[in-house]
């Protein structure tokens, strides 16, 4: 059998970091409507802009930050390129071009499922709707991978969708919990209150991992233990921690079932983010800077993609020459 | 008491003075389909459309779909599928498929010789400016020898059925023939929605096209790899064509590639895989000539290789369909057809042409210029249905303006007589009705021809229409060759 093409390679580790993206997005927009509803009634939807560092480009839309225009730049707006609507459109030019690999099955569900973003329209999008708005959307991913893990064949396709997952929910992950720390900045009398432990709550209940935090942590909720547990739990699905092993893992066994041990780079990379994350504790991270601390982790993980792109997707270097051996 | 039975469902079906497949013409009634009619009978109107639809349903949630792009989004439409069988005979596909393999071997032998000594020409057989002088024609090709012969590797020949029951040929797709893979999907979609019409009837199938043509094309690369690797190269995923791309890939299990997925190194064809470059030795285009390598063709195209054609003349690497088989497929030389057969086999062809003038000959021209109004005229350039006149069915206002269009480039046009395509039973709105059929099989060819059992039937869906193509109202049927 031959090596899967690297067009194919790359187009399936997009893919399955699109679905994850439009995941995280329909997560992050629930849990900033969750704080919307607190008692203090207004809530800053800029916050979610500057998350992602979409504040110029959503200046381009000329509309005021209001409920109503963040979420709509979020779910529907074609322009983004970080909406739930370009992501899934993307992943589905993706999957046509994967059509070769993908099960049938895949590619009927992404379809599907892109053919209903592209229906929904502006009552859909209301406030009052988008908890429910938010849950299909996380649904729709769900499946995509769950019939992934059912019927993707377990080529090298298979290890590039899990790289690509994991990649994007690291990355993810450390922008949902930036959402709460960094850009909801507690003012210093509401630490501890009602107030700031329902939104860590909220937070902890979007990742899904409410439940499993309780078991960790039966007597306390606080920041810095909600941190560690989004951050550094190997043993909770969507932290950080969890999904850079994920990501090694499936690289090593790619390495070691292909043969591809020219360039390592984006292993030693990886190894060296297991590594930090291992010897980190959530408390020294927020006392360097938790925000700061989320942005390194970010730019590690960026560095892995590019490593990545050079090894296996044969880009061609700027010059337009290709540095690729014959096999 | 008298059981009352329901109107069968072809009861009052109107052939409308055509050949009919189903039914046969007056001197030859189609004893070989009496059991799938006794079944069609049997089902009711109602329910024939439930399952028609809901068979659709399925052709578009599998994606079995060509696309159609707009400025602003891309459309995915399915070749609506009439469910209603077209049934042949073992008989008749006899003829059929000995006329099909006669006449690419014909061509084949053809191609060879005008890329080599040029007898055909020299003997006045063909005339050669309309060889050589052809836009077809690929100078880089003479002199170069490709396995057995095989130009054609994968072909498509339209065939169509007169008034009088026989086969004529209308058109020969030497190039990249497309719609084999609505063959084998349409079957499926019968099996599924129709399991109680097939049962026990001895259906020849369709299914193992795909191990075919791998078959096929590794003969091919005898000698250049063992196993040989073999690709399909799609333009991507914006070609209309791209559901076929995938879908023969799949069935060959080959890799789909791209012209960016391939590099030329040492005059030896690689791709870009994981792995880094790995060999290719085989590639099934699915891109034109002028489009595969900007070194030697159209230095635009992004869709080729870059040095493709110095790897393809070294040896390094076959092509199927081979470069420049255009000269075989023109629908000037396809006049000349039967007058190849002929010269090359010393046989008569099988499958007649439809009768033709050529308007670039005095006397062709002068004909067709007479009896426009009784003709169907055709641009040799164009395909897919596109400016084409038919006689009877246009104004005195468009005769009048296609008069002078062929005075002023008669070098451009054939004309024919119009062939009373044959009818299918087919489900249209009000009822079951009469609609024309075509019928395109599909040969493959490396040492020798196979030829895909039945092929795709085109039906022209609008009441009374002659055109069959799916860019103008075209839908298709499945085809049953009985055992």
């Amino acid at each position: 059998m031959n090596n899967l093409l690297s067009r194919h390679a790359e187009s399936i580790f997009w893919l399955a970091r699109q679905v994850e993206r439009a995941n995280s997005t329909a997560r992050i927009l629930d849990v900033n409507e969750s704080f919307s509803r607190n008692a203090r009634g207004e809530h800053d939807w800029e916050s979610v802009l500057r998350l992602h560092g979409d504040e110029q480009i959503f200046r381009a839309t000329e509309r005021r930050p209001t409920a109503d225009a963040v979420i709509h730049f979020y779910v529907l707006d074609g322009e983004n390129t970080n909406s739930v609507l370009s992501n899934i459109s993307m992943a589905r030019e993706n999957a046509r071009a994967l059509r070769p690999l993908i099960s049938t099955e895949m590619w009927v569900q992404l379809n599907g499922y892109h053919n209903r973003i592209k229906r929904l329209r502006k009552p859909d999008l209301r406030v009052e709707n988008l908890n429910r708005l938010c849950s299909y959307i996380k649904e729709c991913c769900q499946t995509h991978s769950g019939i992934t893990a059912e019927t993707l064949y377990r080529d090298e396709s298979w290890y590039f969708h899990q790289i690509g997952r994991a990649l994007e929910r690291a990355d993810q992950t450390t922008r949902l919990v930036d959402v709460k720390y960094q850009v909801l900045l507690p003012q210093p009398s509401d630490v501890g209150s009602p107030v700031d432990e329902a939104q860590w709550n909220t937070v902890l209940r979007s990742a899904a991992g409410f439940h499993a935090f309780r078991r960790v942590n039966p007597h306390s909720l606080s920041p810095s233990q909600v941190v560690e547990f989004l951050l550094f739990d190997k043993r909770f699905p969507r932290s950080v921690a969890a999904s850079v092993l994920v990501a090694n893992e499936h690289l090593a066994a790619l390495r070691l079932k292909y043969g591809h041990n020219s360039k390592r780079a984006a292993s030693n990379l990886l190894r060296k983010l297991t590594a930090s994350l291992a010897e980190d504790t959530a408390e020294d991270l927020i006392a360097r800077g938790l925000h700061e601390g989320l942005d390194e982790i970010q730019a590690e993980l960026a560095g892995v993609t590019d490593a990545l792109g050079r090894e296996f997707f044969l880009l061609a270097e700027p010059d337009g020459t290709l540095q690729a051996s014959i096999a | 008491m008298k059981e009352r039975r329901p109107a069968g469902l072809l009861e009052g079906y109107d052939p409308g003075g055509f050949f009919c497949e189903t039914f046969g013409g007056p001197k030859q009634p189609a004893d070989h389909t009496r059991t799938v009619r006794d079944r069609l009978d049997g089902l009711s109107l109602a329910e024939l459309r439930r399952r028609a639809q809901a068979a659709e349903r399925e052709l578009f949630n599998l994606g079995v779909t060509f696309t159609v792009y707009t400025s602003r989004e891309q459309i995915d439409r399915i070749l609506p599928f009439d469910v209603i069988p077209r049934v042949l005979s073992a008989a008749e596909w006899d003829t059929i498929e000995r006329g099909v393999i006669q006449r690419v071997t014909a061509l084949n032998r053809f191609i060879e010789d005008v890329y080599h000594e040029q007898r055909i020409l020299r003997d006045g057989v063909v005339p050669a400016e309309l060889v050589l002088g052809n836009a077809n024609f690929r100078p880089q090709m003479q002199g170069l020898a490709v396995p057995f012969g095989s130009y054609v590797n994968i072909c498509g020949v339209d065939i169509v059925r007169g008034g009088d029951g026989r086969f004529y040929v209308l058109e020969d797709n030497a190039r990249t023939p497309s719609g084999v893979s609505y063959v084998v999907e349409n079957r499926h979609l019968t099996q599924r929605a129709f399991p109680d019409l097939m049962r026990n009837i001895g259906v020849r199938s369709v299914s193992n096209y795909g191990q075919r043509l791998i078959g096929k094309l590794t003969e091919l690369a005898a000698g250049i790899g063992e196993p040989p690797s073999v690709v399909l190269l799609s333009p991507g995923v914006y070609n209309s064509a791209y559901f076929e791309h995938v879908f023969l890939a799949r069935e060959m299990g080959v890799p789909l590639v791209e012209g960016r997925d391939l590099v030329v190194r040492d005059e030896r064809v690689f791709m870009k895989t994981t792995g880094g470059l790995q060999r290719v030795n085989v590639i099934y285009r699915r891109i034109d000539d002028d489009f595969l390598d900007p070194e030697v063709f159209n230095p635009q195209s992004m869709l080729g290789v870059r040095g493709l054609m110095r790897a393809y003349r070294a040896g390094n690497v076959v092509l199927a369909n081979a470069v420049g088989t255009g000269i075989a497929d023109d629908k000037a030389v396809y006049a000349y057809v039967p007058r190849i057969v002929k010269y090359y086999l010393g046989e008569e062809a099988i499958l007649p042409n439809v009768e033709t003038h050529i308007c670039r000959e005095g006397e062709g021209l002068e004909y067709t210029l007479e009896h426009l109004e009784e003709l169907v005229v055709k641009p040799v350039g164009a395909s897919g249905g596109y400016g084409i006149l038919i006689g009877p069915h246009a104004g005195r206002k468009a005769l009048a303006e296609f008069r002078r269009k062929l005075r002023a480039d008669p070098g451009n046009y054939i004309s024919q007589p119009v062939v009373q395509l044959s009818v299918c039973p087919t489900v249209t709105r009000s009822g079951i009705e009469a609609r024309h059929v075509d019928l395109r099989p599909f040969a493959v060819t490396g040492r020798s021809t196979w030829v895909l059992p039945g092929g795709l039937t085109r039906v022209a869906l609008r009441k009374g229409s002659l055109i069959v193509n799916s860019s103008q109202g075209g839908g298709s049927k499945d085809t049953w060759v009985l055992e």
